[in-house]
């Protein structure tokens, strides 16, 4: 079958089981909008910047553990989409972006909206083609698609230059691929295994830590089955939230600069860690000089790089999260090595009395709208089932903190770029995932606005999103910072001449709803979950004078948190913004 | 440390801009770099002399080996392994010096190529120390311009880098 190159993108996508694209036309990619129109199997979804397409086909991977796509055009198309696909990158989400370029005539020549993709592109992705035969353009899409999945996971980016998709070849999609330096591997070498399973078994006061590779290798059930198997404590980072039920006896909580108590205290005093699918990111470790003194860890990773990056590793282990998991409950089932039971109760008790510490306690008030009080309402309205994408500040962490996350995939967050201007492009993408399923955008006032355009695509593809916007008129996190570290200062932080949402979400055509009173708060998430139909701008004006804690401060170890002032049964001081 | 690293990558426009990056945006440092096609036309051989701790070269080794470009490498340093460098070096050569330089070419084994009433043109092979020792003998004055090709590495015995 001959096909031109822009059918060919259609058709390979189509082959590829790819059911939704996200994108924003142009000049370079004119030829393969017009293979788009009028056709079944391939649904676009306009949005109304590229940064927004990026993020919402990451959204919609999260969610969903399929590759998410994206479609733009050459030159400002493509810059636009960079802060997306780093996003990607960090959190190492699978992600084929297909660029339109120049014709290849004219690369180099500084033509009119040519950017050296390839060259802008590559510290951010897993890889990058620039296809200059129309005769390779399959099987490029084809490779692009394997190395987005597979191994650790990542945006790829597909060049096309206009001409490429004007010519015409035989199309055939090839069915694999094979490329001679790529083949990840999925299993751990049973000798570390072995090893691994001792080391685990001969814990007094072990700890289980877990970060993002749980969720997108699909270990979470596999990882349940190992901490009951063992009885260990077992903490999630920010990326690894839902890793384990919020609700499992064991799990403690999230760990890092805004951690539980116990997490970050039980990491600090163990003596055996059992890593998997975490990187020892700064935010997690805090001073790696302070970090885990008397640990010896077993890390498991499916990229070998990033073991032993931060941290020195006892046992490493090269594999797939879920499958040395499996693995290693066998080997833990089957050994009949004693276990100090008698320091491991010692241990719990341990964990028992920093955790009656209550590090998330917070005092809540009648007057003033508790951020953390909105989102327990949230988790307790949507039984703790609805998908929760986040922005980047103070919202975020007490989405993490206190929304208690049952399962995987339910937490959407950019955790390692830490983007502004997430939530609400890649809630649109969960919610094309799951037109039934609630997905709540727990936002701040600066973060949406970041890309708050994309209200128009929410309304023109009828996604009913619920936007809960904690609105406390300050780049909340920017100015926790200040207040902390820089004398209460408050450069840059206040939001002024913000908009009214209310009007704004009505001009977009959907239901703005603002919320001042704590006592209207649940009924106002109540009624914004029940409506199926509309998308719910909730604009919660909450305490402009509240923190995140417990916080662990740049420098300092994780046995050297900062707990919430009246955590420790003096009143919460009063403070006084400028 | 020291270290020479052997790579043989596919033999595609963006290879040689992904492994420099990869250097320059992670902080490490490149001493020399060669690159030059290989008789298999679809892989390139490249030879990288970097330095750093031991965490650092690890590091190095499991980012190159991510790319996909790369196809293998070899860490030459872990085993015997002969270094080579080629220098060309163009010297002022008149009245008494050129007898002693040629004498010093000889010494160190390197051929003088062009000549003409001003300069010779040298050309040395050898390992980088070697190649140094025979610059600081020549008067630092005389010299007009050095060349060098950056180190090529290859395995003693049967340890070979190939598909
Ligand atoms: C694109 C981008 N720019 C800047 C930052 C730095 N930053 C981190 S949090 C934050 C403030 C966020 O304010 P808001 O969205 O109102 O959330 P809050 O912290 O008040 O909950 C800023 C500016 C960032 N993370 N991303």
């Amino acid at each position: 079958m001959e096909l031109t190159g822009a059918q060919i993108v259609v058709q390979s996508l189509k082959d590829e089981g790819v059911d939704i694209v996200f994108g924003y036309p142009g000049g370079a990619a004119l030829h393969i909008y017009d293979a788009l129109y009028n056709q079944e199997g391939v649904r676009h979804i306009l949005v109304r910047h590229e940064q927004g397409a990026t993020h919402a086909a990451d959204g919609y991977a999260r969610a969903t553990g399929k590759t998410g796509v994206v479609l733009v055009t050459s030159g400002p198309g493509v810059t636009n989409t960079i802060t997306g696909i780093a996003t990607a990158y960090m959190d190492s989400i699978p992600m084929v972006i297909l660029t339109a370029q120049v014709p290849t005539s004219l690369i180099g020549d500084d033509a009119f909206q040519e950017v050296d993709t390839v060259g802008i592109t590559r510290p951010c992705v897993k890889h990058n083609f620039l296809v200059r035969d129309v005769k390779d353009l399959a099987l490029t899409i084809k490779k692009a698609f394997f190395i987005a999945s597979s191994g650790r996971p990542g945006p790829v980016v597909v060049d096309i230059p206009k001409d490429v998709t004007a010519e015409t070849t035989r199309y055939q999609y090839p069915k694999d691929v094979r490329i001679r330096s790529y083949a990840p591997g999925r299993k751990g070498h049973s000798k570390q295994i072995s090893r691994a399973a001792k080391l685990l078994l001969s814990g007094k006061r072990p700890i289980i830590y877990t970060g993002g590779g749980i969720i997108l290798s699909g270990a979470t059930g596999v990882l349940a089955a190992v901490v009951e198997a063992l009885g260990y404590p077992c903490t999630n980072t920010l990326m690894g939230l839902g890793g384990l039920p919020a609700d499992h006896p064991r799990f403690l909580g999230m760990l890092g600069m805004h951690g539980t108590y116990e997490a970050n205290m039980a990491m600090h005093g163990c003596d055996v860690m059992l890593a998997v699918g975490a990187r020892f990111d700064d935010r997690v470790t805090g001073d790696l000089k302070k970090f885990s003194p008397n640990a010896q860890v077993i890390h498991v990773d499916i990229d070998p790089a990033s073991i032993g990056k931060n941290v020195r590793v006892e046992v490493p282990i090269v594999g797939d999260a879920k499958v040395v998991l499996e693995q290693l409950l066998d080997a833990i089932t089957k050994s009949k090595a004693p276990r100090d039971e008698e320091s491991l109760s010692r241990w719990w008790a341990q964990i028992d009395e920093w955790r009656s510490r209550d590090s998330l306690g917070y005092v809540n008030s009648d007057e003033v709208i508790k951020p953390q009080f909105v989102i327990q309402k949230l988790h307790e309205v949507t039984q703790g089932e609805a998908f929760v994408t986040s922005d980047v500040g103070q919202h975020q962490m007490w989405a993490a903190q206190y929304y208690g996350f049952g399962g995987p995939r339910r937490w959407i967050n950019s955790g390692g770029l830490g983007t502004m201007g997430f939530g609400l492009p890649s809630a649109i993408g969960v919610q094309l995932a799951y037109p039934e399923a609630t997905v709540a955008c727990v936002t701040g006032e600066a973060s949406v606005m970041m890309c708050i355009q994309e209200l128009s695509t929410c309304k023109q593809y009828d996604l009913p999103i619920k936007i809960v916007n904690l609105n406390n008129r300050y780049m909340g996190m920017v100015r926790q910072w200040q207040e902390f570290f820089y004398d209460r200062r408050y450069s840059h932080s206040y939001m002024d001449s913000l908009p009214d949402f209310v009007e704004l979400a009505t001009s977009f055509g959907h239901v703005g709803v603002r919320v001042e009173k704590p006592a209207d708060v649940e009924g106002a998430l109540r009624e914004a979950v029940a409506a199926k139909e509309n998308l719910f701008f909730l604009d919660f004006l909450t305490d402009q004078t509240e923190n995140v804690y417990p916080m662990i401060a740049a420098g300092a170890g994780h046995n050297e948190m900062e707990l919430k002032p009246s955590a420790d049964g003096s009143a919460p001081a009063e403070r006084e913004l400028a | 440390m020291r270290r020479t690293l052997s790579l043989l990558v596919e033999n595609e426009p963006g290879a040689l801009s992904r492994i420099a990056g990869l250097f320059s945006a992670r902080g490490y440092n490149i001493e020399s770099l060669t690159v030059a096609p290989t008789e298999d036309e679809s892989l390139s051989r490249m030879t990288i002399v970097t330095r750093g701790s031991e965490e650092i070269i690890e590091q190095i080794t499991k980012q190159l080996n991510k790319l996909i470009d790369v196809v293998r490498l070899l860490d030459l340093t872990e085993g015997r392994h002969i270094e080579r460098e080629l220098l060309l070096l163009k010297v002022r050569a008149q009245g008494a010096d050129r007898e002693e330089i040629k004498r010093l070419v000889d010494i160190f084994r390197g051929r003088i190529i062009d000549v003409d009433e001003e300069t010779y043109t040298i050309e040395l092979t050898g390992p980088g120390d070697k190649l140094d020792a025979f610059v600081d003998a020549l008067p630092a004055a005389e010299i007009y311009e050095v060349v060098r090709s950056g180190v090529s590495g290859i395995a003693r015995g049967d340890r070979a880098l190939r598909l």
